[in-house]
């Protein structure tokens, strides 16, 4: 038990470094890349874009679930004026980061997953070695490169519309003063709350895409089965440690913030 | 005969299996050299090592006398050393013709993007494919995406062009214009041809010298010629099995 206790921190030791070192590489090889500035604004397109409609939708109605929740809990002790403030900070230091970084996980990391590990079944990887272009850096670089601008910036549409759903459903459902609401956000959120929730979105969008490039990349060598499946695997498990993965740095973030 | 491409002692396994158990294999200049033998015994693999794209256990690669490391350094006024022409082509999907053709000089050559349409715009119209530049892959045929993927494998210049397995997936009539194209492209950007092929006897149509690979090791190596007269029974069974009659007429050479 105890060797296989061993063998298993082992891996996940060996397979921690591998995953710090690929992603090193494509931000490394990204600066080495040719038209870099067209490269990072495609990946922010691609990346940006394609997640924007699910992050807003799911941030309108996470603020308009907060909003009735946390009325019903306030209005027990009469301090349903705190609404603002409750459903500002909850999305701001905490929802907005996590829930928008699951959602980017779900759309654009699993897409990104999937592409790579079919082009490395297609071998179009091996054929740009060939060629001598760096694959990671031509391939996955713009996108962890973009990771840092798109989530700190889908974060703050989420938590806006969020901070939004919860004015529709605290005060124009359930009659909070609205000068109330906007009154105790704008009093309560600093700047510190802020830049914290930034600073997560950041490192979420790193690990997260890392992850999720690292499974696609190495999908001939990572997963259990050879062809589609061994590219179905791939995503599938991209998704589901990038997810973890989130929740993990989510708790060791906040313990040094706080 | 002076050696272009000199191998020596090539050897790469996989888990307690030696795919390549010491190959040595010399390729010369200007010439079309295809390595034939079963399925599995180490063709591609063997291209691999060539390319660096599998790192070999032991051996040494020499071109022009010159140990290599890395598969191609193309540089602004040289070609590259290597191109790969892929099995299944490896096109970009999302890339159309000529992007996929201009890729490696875009991406790792010094030229300026008006140079870069130049060369790729005189490449599409070598294989006539003027009128598909700007069509994807998805919508070529597969003939097509074979002369968009030689575009892409020539268009650095390569010394010496490896091709794995060429005419997969083609039909009778296909293969052999893939073959006639190699054929006829190698004489007009004079590069060095190393094939992997299943195609016998059609392949020795266009080749100067087969290599066979067997055990992995190369145990024969001569011209189509040489081969018809070799006496080695396990080449036999093998060409026998392989539909090649040994008096067959196709390896005159004559399409050459």
């Amino acid at each position: 038990m105890i060797r296989s206790l061993g063998h298993s921190t082992l891996t996940i030791v060996f397979e921690l470094g591998e995953i710090s070192t690929f992603g090193w590489g494509a931000i490394r090889g990204f600066f080495g890349q040719r038209k870099r500035l067209s490269k990072l604004t495609q990946a922010i397109h691609e990346t940006g874009l394609r997640c924007f409609p699910i992050v807003a939708t799911v941030g309108l109605f996470t603020g308009l679930v907060m909003g009735l929740q946390l009325y019903y809990t306030l209005v027990k002790f009469g301090a349903e004026s705190a609404l603002g403030a409750a459903v500002s900070l909850s999305l701001i230091r905490e929802l907005g980061p996590v829930l928008t970084a699951l959602m980017i996980v779900g759309q654009s990391g699993s897409a990104m997953a999937s592409e790579l590990g079919i082009q490395r079944n297609d071998e179009q990887i091996d054929a740009l070695q060939t060629m001598s272009v760096d694959p990671l850096g031509f391939l996955v670089g713009p996108r962890l490169v973009a990771s840092l601008v798109c989530f700190p910036i889908l974060t703050a549409i989420f938590d806006l519309i969020g901070i939004f759903g919860g004015y529709l459903s605290g005060s124009v459902l359930l009659n909070v003063d609205s000068g109330v609401y906007w009154n105790r956000v704008y009093e309560t959120v600093a700047w510190a709350d802020v830049q914290g929730g930034y600073i997560k979105a950041a490192i979420f969008g790193v690990i997260t895409m890392t992850i999720c490039a690292y499974r696609g990349y190495n999908t001939h060598r990572k997963a259990s089965y050879p062809g589609v499946r061994g590219v179905s695997e791939s995503s599938t498990r991209a998704v589901v440690w990038s997810s973890v993965s989130v929740l993990v740095a989510d708790y060791l973030i906040t313990s040094f913030l706080i | 005969m002076d050696s272009f491409l000199k191998i020596r002692g090539l050897k790469k396994h996989f888990a307690q299996n030696y795919v390549l158990d010491g190959v040595d294999l010399d390729v010369s200049a200007g010439s079309v050299t295809t390595i034939i033998g079963k399925s599995g015994i180490g063709k591609s693999v063997l291209l691999k090592c060539i390319a660096n794209l599998l790192d070999a256990d032991a051996g040494t690669i020499e071109l022009n006398n010159e140990l290599i490391s890395r598969t191609v350094n193309v540089t602004q006024g040289s070609g590259a050393d290597f191109s790969y022409m892929f099995q299944n082509n490896a096109l970009f999907d999302s890339l159309t013709a000529f992007d996929n053709i201009a890729l490696p000089l875009r991406e790792a050559s010094n030229l300026s993007e008006a140079e870069v349409r130049e060369r790729t715009n005189n490449m599409l119209s070598n294989l006539e494919l003027s009128d598909s530049a700007k069509n994807f892959p998805g919508e070529l045929s597969g003939g097509m995406k074979k002369r968009v993927a030689l575009g892409r494998a020539l268009i650095t210049e390569p010394r010496i062009v490896l091709f794995d397995e060429p005419t997969t997936g083609l039909d009778p009539e296909r293969k052999f214009s893939v073959f006639e194209m190699i054929a006829d492209y190698r004489k007009r950007f004079d590069f060095t041809a190393l094939l992997v092929s299943h195609d016998i006897p059609e392949v020795f149509e266009i080749s100067d010298q087969v290599a066979w690979l067997d055990g992995g090791k190369i145990k024969f190596f001569g011209s189509p010629r040489e081969l018809n007269l070799d006496t080695n029974s396990a080449l036999s069974e093998f060409l026998n099995k392989a539909n090649y009659g040994r008096s067959n007429s196709l390896i005159n050479g004559t399409v050459k």
